[in-house]
């Protein structure tokens, strides 16, 4: 067991902290969209974006443990998001390096790396979310063409996005074999047929749609690996930069939050902070964060020693989920009587916090999905 | 970066595991709880020639020299089959010795605990049940160079058997004016006597001084200044506690997958039923995320690093809550036959008991990581 950086990944420690000095200042206003675009600018610069992707097609080919130091150090400065690219530099990129054609990697890497173009991810409908593989969107080939009619939904940031990256049927009729006849596209949005219509969710805001395909023709240049494999190039994208050590340091900030928030609240008739129940709940949720920071580096030496990381990574999902829903009922608890009430502490942000936990703990599979999947792969139980 | 055993370790492991299959299976322990002493002698021997006590004592004082991450593999297997034995006492009345005492002391010592000859435990709670130097209220008197000490101990390990007996007292009302004092079985004033325990592979004494003398080169350190080794010594207990709590857990959590496997309801194993799968899930989930909060601690341990309470703070605090929800679990997944004599998971249940209050239950280390983290600005 040694927790010590190399010398050589300590000097890469003290560059991301001398260039997060620079760039990110006390005071600075990161919401400002021409700030933004010179945060990307410069970090693209310093081919800090898509960093663990090879250099061939403009990524910064750094190491996996470069990779987590970049991270992390960007997470505790609280650094704002790259560009407009979230799926795409999450997972987008990451399958197109795998699975695309040269001319595929040549024509959407660099705006992804750029932070040009937005993509979003279609792959869940009315009638498969957990059970992903009963998807029944189609794809029917003509000539040069897919031709796809259906529906998906849930379909995070689809109202911004330019490009979405689509599972669709194209086995034939009557042969529904779940897993095999699934093809991946890469659909341009404007193209024709296609409707975007957001739903609102419960706190409010609209983030997510339903988009519609009606007779929408996809060029068979823009499938994404072989017709068929698209449950294949899924899998593995979503498996890449699952690193979970930024999560953590952004739920300890946020964990520091809470007890600023315990210090002003009062409770009983003094600071909640000096509350018992209170007091243990956030030690507590400090002993799950840093459970999961631990796990995560148990899995990261794994990754390290070039093993493939298993369905243990589900841990830290259930952690992550268990841990949204805690930490916002906790906030509430502290506000006391005026917890319900949507804007009267510090603007309701604690309010929107303690509603959104859906977007962590439903989006990407749920928990009972994951403790399927460690009943089964792990311990070794009888399938569902 | 590497948050990994090295093969040496791996090696340790597979001995260790072997030993105890072969000698030490479940019939056995259920055997040696039921004898006075609650250890096999004999075992105890091969133990120490096998290095198992002198894994953290130093060389030059007949021991192995290496570190608490070490020790953590061999407790892993001695929790894992519930291995009744001195081997936690022992260890940490060998650990103050190290840490606290004089190179005269742990050449005196360090010998015996390390090959077995001796026997050691460690003497700190009290009535009053606080575990911090405040805690301590057993009386020391000074006589001449020596000091008398009157007063109770509570919960001494294996303090009916033990040979050496690392005893905290007070030298004087301040906060930290605290001694550790090594008694030898036999002093005059002295008595111990064990108070049975519901987890019956584990030995706990009610230890008695009436006057008992402890000789001043008996003191480890100046007197009135052990206050931090004993807040160290306290760290050791808890985090090794831990480390055979991962063991434990991951027995029970064995034993109930395999009879999930096995026992047929409805036509299929209950495994296949979440109700069933999604609480041995849960189970995994705890027992490795504690067990990385734990082998963080004891690296920081090991390395002075002044994370280690906070970390021994989570891992012993999260142990303690997650085995006893697995020791309920593991019972009552195995339906009637869990609450059996005849069934092993009842032993489990049974060790979670002493293991969640062992230096240290859940709320105890909960506030303190609340303390660790408000005060700290
Ligand atoms: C904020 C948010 C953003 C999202 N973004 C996207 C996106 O960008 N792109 C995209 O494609 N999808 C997206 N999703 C969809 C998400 O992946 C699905 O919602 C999720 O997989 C669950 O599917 P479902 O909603 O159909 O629920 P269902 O699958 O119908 O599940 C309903 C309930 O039944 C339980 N359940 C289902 N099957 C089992 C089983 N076998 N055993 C036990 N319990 C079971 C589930 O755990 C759940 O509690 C997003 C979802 C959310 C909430």
């Amino acid at each position: 067991m040694d927790f010590q950086l190399t010398p050589e990944e300590e000097t890469f420690r003290a560059e991301v902290r001398a260039f997060l000095d620079e760039m990110l200042p006390p005071g600075t206003h990161t919401m400002d969209p021409a700030f933004l675009a010179e945060w990307h600018r410069r970090v693209r610069e310093k081919r800090w974006v898509g960093f663990s992707w090879p250099r061939e097609v403009g990524g910064g080919g750094g190491s996996i443990m470069q990779q987590v130091i970049l991270k992390e150090e960007m997470a505790k400065r609280k650094a704002p998001p790259l560009g407009t690219c979230f799926m795409g530099l999450a997972w987008v990129g990451p399958a197109i390096i795998q699975y695309g054609t040269e001319a595929q990697k040549q024509r959407f890497v660099p705006d992804i790396l750029d932070g040009k173009v937005q993509w979003c991810t279609g792959y869940s409908e009315p009638g498969s979310g957990s059970d992903l593989a009963s998807l029944q969107c189609r794809g029917v080939r003509d000539g040069e063409h897919y031709v796809v009619n259906g529906q998906k939904i849930w379909t995070s940031i689809a109202m911004w996005s330019k490009w979405i990256i689509l599972l669709v049927r194209t086995g034939p009729p009557g042969v529904e074999h779940k897993h095999d006849g699934i093809t991946c596209l890469l659909v341009e949005m404007d193209t024709p047929g296609i409707t975007v219509r957001p739903i609102r969710n419960m706190s409010g805001g609209a983030m997510f749609a339903e988009v519609f395909f009606d007779d929408v023709r996809v060029p068979v240049g823009n499938r994404l690996g072989e017709e068929g494999q698209g449950w294949k190039v899924t899998v593995s994208a979503l498996a890449h930069e699952r690193s979970s050590i930024a999560e953590v340091e952004g739920l300890l900030r946020k964990l520091d939050e809470l007890v600023e928030l315990a210090r002003r609240a009062v409770k009983n008739g003094r600071p909640a902070l000096e509350d018992d129940g209170v007091r243990r709940r956030i030690a507590r949720c400090e002993t799950r964060i840093e459970a999961m920071r631990m796990n995560g580096l148990r899995f990261l030496t794994k990754q390290l020693k070039g093993e493939p990381l298993g369905a243990e990574t589900s841990i830290n999902k259930l952690h992550r989920a268990a841990l949204e829903v805690e930490m916002g009922d906790l906030a509430l608890e502290i506000q006391g009587s005026a917890g319900h009430l949507e804007k009267e502490v510090e603007g309701g942000r604690w309010q929107r916090f303690a509603l959104n936990w859906p977007e962590v703990v439903i989006g990407g599979g749920t928990p009972n999905i994951q403790r399927n999947i460690i009943g089964e792969r792990v311990l070794g139980l009888p399938k569902d | 970066m590497n948050f990994g055993f090295t093969e040496e370790q791996e090696l340790l492991r597979q001995e260790v595991r072997k030993f105890l299959d072969a000698n030490a299976p479940m019939e056995a322990v259920r055997k040696l709880a039921e004898t006075p002493e609650g250890f096999s002698r004999a075992l105890w021997k091969q133990i120490g020639a096998l290095g198992w006590l002198g894994l953290t004592i130093p060389e030059a004082h007949g021991g192995a020299g290496l570190g608490l991450v070490d020790l953590v593999v061999v407790l892993e297997e001695t929790g894992r089959t519930l291995f009744p034995s001195p081997l936690l006492a022992t260890t940490l009345a060998a650990a103050a010795i190290r840490d606290a005492g004089s190179e005269a002391q742990r050449a005196r010592w360090l010998p015996g605990l390390a090959e077995g000859s001796a026997i050691g435990t460690i003497a700190v709670v009290e009535a009053g049940d606080r575990l911090d130097p405040g805690g301590v209220r057993l009386a020391g008197r000074r006589e001449g160079g020596d000091w008398r000490i009157t007063g109770e101990k509570l919960q001494v390990l294996d303090g009916a058997t033990a040979d050496l007996l690392v005893v905290a007292f007070r030298t004087g009302s301040g906060d930290g004016e605290i001694a550790l004092g090594v008694v030898e079985r036999g002093t005059p004033g002295l008595t111990a006597e064990t108070t049975p325990s519901i987890d019956g592979t584990r030995r706990v004494a009610r230890l008695r001084c009436e006057g008992v003398r402890v000789a001043g080169d008996a003191l480890l350190g100046a007197p009135g200044a052990a206050g931090p080794a004993l807040a160290r010594l306290l760290d050791q207990a808890a985090a090794v506690v831990t480390a055979e709590t991962i063991g434990a857990a991951e027995g029970a959590l064995r034993l109930t997958v395999d009879y999930a496997r096995e026992r047929v309801q409805f036509g299929s194993p209950i495994g296949r039923f979440q109700g069933v799968k999604h609480p041995l899930a849960e189970m995994y989930v705890d027992v490795e995320s504690f067990k990385s909060l734990l082998y963080y601690a004891a690296w920081c341990l090991d390395q002075g690093d002044p994370e280690a309470p906070r970390f021994v703070s989570m891992a012993k605090a999260y142990a303690g809550e997650a085995f006893a929800r697995i020791g309920i679990d593991g019972v009552q997944l195995h339906g009637g036959v869990g609450y059996t004599w005849e069934y092993d998971i009842q032993l489990y249940l049974k060790r979670s008991k002493w293991a969640r209050a062992a230096f240290g239950d859940p709320d105890h280390h909960y506030d303190r990581v609340a303390r660790l983290r408000t005060e700290a600005r």
